[in-house]
């Protein structure tokens, strides 16, 4: 009987936990795993070496910005990718909706719909992006990378940089 | 007296602080039930007349079917506007990747047709209405990830009570 009960308490406890974790990390914040090159220099620096390819970053996801889907230019976000929902990715915002940007591999502009983001890696020799894609319903958006929370020696903020050259702020 | 204040006002602190902890267990079940397994909506407009009714209706959307990928032609989904992410609007599935889809650009005149593949891991949406509906006659087949639950039971008007019925078209 004695048993029973402490399975019984230890079972509703681990149910609490779940519903306090789960809602933390839709709400508030997660932490993901950032796999791959398409983010190196930001993420994964040492990943071209074998012992660095064991000791991926992990960042921390802030998931206020979903609220009211605000984001910024230069912002690190995640998002599910349009062509497989059950993939997520991890790119840079370049350009915001109204905004003009060079086509890749043209002269043209193209004019970003409302709604819709165009994100980059910064590693753009390894990085499948609106480059292949296209612009990015806003959302899919799950999250704005804010910190690096692990390697330790690689704890800190997730910086913001805007290339000024290639669009033009609508 | 000042130690029985003391105890006093512990009991106090504590049951308060149960009562919190309480409140916070609830909200986070309603919030994982609303994000994980149910959801409540209230559509309006006139884009899925006469399914849905222009002034409102209240109906209970299923989260389950959309995670494991249960959601085919003819289904009711909650989609996240592609153009305006705040926006929640509710549509018909016409197709799901891969398929071949006829729509009529202009519904004035039937004759005016165009063939479309969607391309994979998008969906086709369309509101039954389509004489006003913003669908993907506009801005395109959906990525997937943007559906949010497949309507299955109407709430309000009492007389609309009930199962949505799955139309083939």
């Amino acid at each position: 009987m004695g048993t029973r009960n402490f399975l019984w308490d230890f079972g509703k406890k681990c149910f609490t936990f779940g519903l306090i974790g789960l809602t933390i990390s839709d709400r508030y914040a997660s932490i993901a795993h950032v796999q791959g090159l398409s983010m190196y220099p930001t993420f994964n620096p040492n990943a071209r070496t074998f012992m660095g390819s064991l000791t991926d970053d992990y960042v921390l996801l802030e998931k206020f910005c979903l609220e009211k889907y605000k984001f910024s230019h230069g912002d690190v976000i995640a998002f599910r990718s349009p062509n497989n929902h059950r993939e997520k990715q991890i790119k840079r915002i370049i350009a915001l909706p109204g905004d003009w940007i060079t086509a890749p591999h043209s002269y043209d502009a193209l004019r970003i719909p409302e709604g819709h983001c165009w994100v980059e890696g910064d590693n753009s020799a390894s990085s499948l992006d609106s480059r292949s894609f296209g612009p990015v319903p806003l959302g899919l958006a799950c999250g704005r990378a804010t910190h690096i929370v692990w390697p330790p020696q690689r704890i800190g903020e997730v910086e913001r940089r805007i290339p000024h050259d290639r669009i033009s702020f609508g | 007296m000042g130690v029985s204040n003391v105890k006093q006002w512990s009991r106090i602190v504590k049951e308060a602080l149960d009562r919190a902890f309480f409140t916070a267990k609830f909200l986070c079940l309603l919030h994982v039930s609303n994000t994980y397994l149910c959801t409540v909506a209230l559509a309006h407009g006139p884009s899925m007349l006469p399914t849905l009714n222009l002034s409102g209706d209240l109906i209970l959307a299923d989260r389950l079917s959309v995670r494991f990928g249960k959601v085919g032609p003819g289904d009711i989904v909650l989609v996240r506007s592609p153009q305006n992410p705040r926006k929640i609007i509710t549509k018909r599935v016409v197709g799901m990747g891969g398929d071949r889809v006829t729509f009529s650009v202009d519904p004035k005149d039937s004759r005016r047709c165009e063939t479309v593949v969607v391309p994979e891991g998008h969906v086709w949406i369309a509101g039954d209405n389509i004489y006003a509906s913003t669908d993907s006659r506009n801005f395109g087949a959906v990525p997937y990830g943007l559906l949010q639950g497949k309507v299955f039971w109407r709430i309000w008007p009492p007389q609309g009570f009930g199962l949505l019925r799955h139309v083939n078209e």
